[in-house]
């Protein structure tokens, strides 16, 4: 096991570098100017090109890539454009606004969607059933930013329960940090309720015919026990999947919900990076997605043979 | 649903809030004031960056030898006055008592040389002083001298500039910087300090009041002039881009101030009685239809000429901030309205009949051939997109043969400066906008020149037009800058560098506890909670 973690973690190395050499030859091509965005609208083209000069924007790409990767490798993501701060530092201040925004939102994900999937699976062809794929249908064609609204509208004005807009950090205590965290929490993980309902009641569905499920019942076991013991163990593996694709998937939905309520997290440290043309913070940002990304994928892996003693590595 | 149409739902959510949730009544809570500004803080240097959000930090945190006040007289700031010596050509400025940095070291006259220096490398007002300086050196610690090659009495209008990089006064250390490289720190010695280990770059910034600061001691309160009187400890930037998101929090008190809500929001905003609307400049922003004068079709004077019967100001107008005529100017010219050089010379061609009929005659008179025009614009700046949305429909009806690029702004602003033709990836034509400081008169007004490859993107090369410019500096008197400024106007629909197509009002909302705001920009002195 631990032979595998170790292959598995240098397998990374490749991995980010094809992701290194990929995002900075696509932002290299990409058009955009960050000199002409930071000269701003009164500024003459020659203003401009000295800026551009001044950033090292006017040399070669393999000079600038060449510099990039060898900072990279002494473990400096490199400087903001526009800020001048260490992008380690940017991604520092905005790391736990996203990382809180995923913790509540798979909490509240796992805790409400497995338990709906498994009483739908229980309950095939009642109402109850009909009601959680109803809610899942719904939880997929409603967008993040119009769940996010209607929340805010239901929460946080009428019902004055809930901030509209912000972030807490841990810090300043349990309750300020998760108050502006439940609705965007809630409108995130709509979508992903959706999935992991759906994909676990489809998974318990079969596994509920299993002979040894039979043998259960007529062993005697109470139903609490067959479902959430026998059954959801066995098909915990495609939930656990699921769960780990819609934790990369939660990043990509970050973006909308942290512009919706005003946190300050990595999505929207990325867009607003994208849309200046903040090269270094791009990269930054997308490097470490992607080093989530394979780390999410090796702890899913891993948790496999939590659940299925066949699976070894 | 269009995102207009979300924006819009978004914001009569917040219209439902009847009370305010989170504005918790505290005296502390009284002395903070949050907004949510125009855009993110991206950069500290004012000199680096003309970005108006830079400024505007500018403004909070350094100060000016000379303020201007609304009528865009320079009066003393950081001076305590000057005299003029030998015939104007020898100007000495003494810095007023009690000036101090906020690291704590005084304000010097080399501070002031320095900064000065730094900016007018980069300023276009600057540089004309720059022009005409001999040498700017410190007599002693109190007092700088301008040795002139002749007298300049814009001098002090230039120092005082408040628009597109001021003249900012920076410790030495820092303003000796090169003006093309970013100053790192925001060491001032303005009415607020900058909180360094607050500020988190597209999340919030953070000012205090600056305990040390001595407001001169006469006149009022009037653009960058006057007393900075400061009535809040901490001013807080709140950086929001969702407007549906802005306008529920200032409704519910989360937010005090919301500097630039889009059009659909302020209606929404106007029904609820906690929140006020007011235009934050008395003066209007302009916006401008930029001809690239390299290439055809538009390097034909002619051709930029057939467009003017089809221009209606109200039309570009209205699609930025709706159909209220108190919120726009549809006879504007090239300067902005309301100001000294304000003028209607030749604006028959702008005020007349309008007629796409009449410009698509003048385009075949022209030798309109066909040849394909490209228009460049924004989706994602309210102003610039909606002009290029107009045009676009504009030159479609005038039957060019039109390529019309709509991208981000980070794209456009990169492709306005390729002087390629449009076969090889240039531009013929492009919207924006500007403030009103800078179409206020010739000297930071860069769309109007005519200095060919020196010149704004679009490159117009306009010899009459830097001539009178030129004699507008040596103009002995505001008469003889306005018959100037005639002149230019003449020349300039004339030739049409760019056509105006409209001023409107930047409107801003406010909590309606909040009095005392100083117009013209988004200032913090002044104003305070009743």
């Amino acid at each position: 096991m631990f032979a595998y973690i170790v292959r598995r973690v240098l397998a990374t190395i490749p991995v980010m570098a094809i992701v290194a050499l990929f995002v900075f030859s696509l932002l290299y091509i990409a058009p955009g100017d960050p000199a002409a965005v930071i000269a701003g609208d009164q500024a003459t083209p020659d203003d401009v090109e000295r800026i551009r000069a001044s950033l090292g924007l006017d040399r070669p790409y393999l000079v600038r890539f060449g510099a990039w990767v060898w900072d990279i490798a002494r473990g400096d993501l490199g400087v903001s454009i526009f800020t001048n701060l260490p992008v380690s530092t940017m991604i520092q201040q905005r790391i736990e606004p996203t990382l809180s925004l995923m913790i509540v939102t798979l909490i509240l994900a796992i805790t409400v969607a497995v338990p709906m999937g498994v009483v739908a699976a229980w309950r095939q062809g009642t109402t109850i059933d009909r009601a959680v794929m109803a809610f899942a249908v719904l939880g997929f064609s409603v967008p993040v930013f119009v769940v996010g609204y209607m929340l805010a509208y239901i929460f946080a004005l009428e019902l004055d329960w809930l901030p509209v807009q912000g972030y807490t950090p841990f810090s300043r205590g349990f309750w300020p940090w998760l108050q502006n965290l439940i609705l965007p929490a809630i409108a995130l993980g709509s979508v992903y309720i959706a999935l992991i309902a759906r994909i676990t009641r489809a998974t318990m569905l079969e596994v509920l015919q299993q002979d040894y499920i039979r043998t259960a019942k007529a062993k005697g076991l109470g139903q609490r026990a067959i479902l959430f013991v026998h059954a959801l163990k066995n098909a915990a593996v495609p939930i656990i999947t699921i769960i780990g694709i819609g934790l990369a998937g939660l990043i990509g939905g970050a973006v909308v919900t942290e512009s919706v309520f005003a946190i300050p997290g990595l999505g929207r440290l990325t867009v607003d990076a994208i849309l200046r043309r903040d090269y270094p913070v791009i990269q930054g940002v997308v490097l470490l997605f992607s080093f989530v990304y394979v780390l999410v994928n090796l702890a899913i892996d891993l948790a496999y043979t939590l659940f299925d003693p066949r699976i070894r590595y | 649903m269009l995102r207009r149409d979300l924006l819009r739902t978004g914001a009569a959510i917040g219209g439902a809030a009847a009370l305010p949730s989170f504005a918790i009544a505290q005296p502390a809570q009284n002395r903070v004031l949050k907004m949510v500004p125009q855009a993110n803080l991206t950069s500290l240097d004012p000199v680096w960056t003309t970005a108006n959000i830079t400024r505007n930090h500018g403004h909070m945190i350094y100060d000016t030898l000379y303020g201007l006040d609304a009528q865009f007289r320079p009066q003393p700031q950081m001076a305590a006055g000057h005299v003029s010596e030998d015939g104007g050509r020898r100007i000495i400025i003494t810095l007023r008592d009690g000036l101090k940095f906020h690291d704590g070291t005084p304000v010097l006259a080399k501070d002031a040389v320095a900064s000065v220096s730094r900016w007018m490398k980069r300023n276009p007002f600057g540089q004309k002083l720059a022009s005409l300086t001999d040498s700017l050196t410190a007599l002693d610690d109190k007092r700088l001298q301008f040795n002139l090659k002749r007298p300049f009495p814009l001098l002090f209008a230039a120092l005082g500039q408040v628009s597109n990089s001021p003249a900012f006064i920076m410790p030495e250390r820092l303003a000796s910087t090169d003006a093309f490289t970013q100053i790192r720190e925001a060491v001032g010695s303005g009415p607020f300090r900058f909180k360094a280990d607050e500020y988190n770059s597209g999340s919030m910034v953070v000012y205090t009041r600056n305990a040390d600061y001595v407001p001169v001691s006469t006149g009022t309160p009037s653009l960058t002039a006057g007393p900075k009187i400061v009535n809040f400890d901490r001013v807080e930037w709140h950086i929001i881009t969702d407007a549906a998101t802005a306008a529920a929090a200032i409704q519910t008190g989360e937010i005090d101030w919301y500097e630039q809500p889009p059009p659909e929001i302020q209606q929404l905003l106007r029904r609820n009685r906690n929140v006020k609307i007011e235009a934050i400049d008395p003066l209007p922003l302009t916006g401008i239809l930029r001809f690239n004068h390299l290439h055809a079709p538009f390097n034909n004077k002619k051709m930029r000429q057939a467009m003017l019967p089809a221009i209606s100001q109200s039309d570009f107008m209205q699609a930025i901030v709706g159909t209220d005529p108190a919120n726009f100017n549809a006879a504007t010219g090239f300067f902005t309205p309301g100001t000294p050089m304000a003028n209607d010379a030749a604006m028959a061609a702008l005020t007349g009949p309008r007629s796409i009929d009449r410009a698509k005659a003048l385009m075949q008179e022209a030798g309109y051939a066909n040849e394909s025009m490209r228009l460049i614009g924004p989706t994602d700046i309210l102003a610039p997109s909606a002009m290029t949305q107009v045009g676009a429909d504009l030159v479609r009806r005038m039957g060019f043969n039109a390529d019309i690029v709509l991208t981000d702004w980070g794209t456009t602003v990169q492709r306005r400066t390729s002087r390629e033709p449009v076969s090889a990836g240039g531009w013929s034509m492009l919207f924006t906008a500007f403030s009103s400081f800078d179409f206020a008169n010739p000297a930071a007004h860069f769309p109007l020149r005519g200095n060919g490859a020196g010149a704004w993107f679009g490159w117009p090369s306009i010899p009459k037009l830097e001539e009178l410019r030129d004699a507008w500096f040596e103009a002995p008197d505001v008469a003889a800058e306005q018959r100037l400024g005639r002149e230019m106007q003449e020349v300039a629909m004339d030739e049409l560098p760019y056509i105006p197509v409209g001023a409107y009002l930047s409107l801003t909302a406010l909590r309606s506890n909040l009095s005392g705001r100083v117009p013209g920009l988004a200032l913090y002195w002044g104003i305070k909670r009743d």
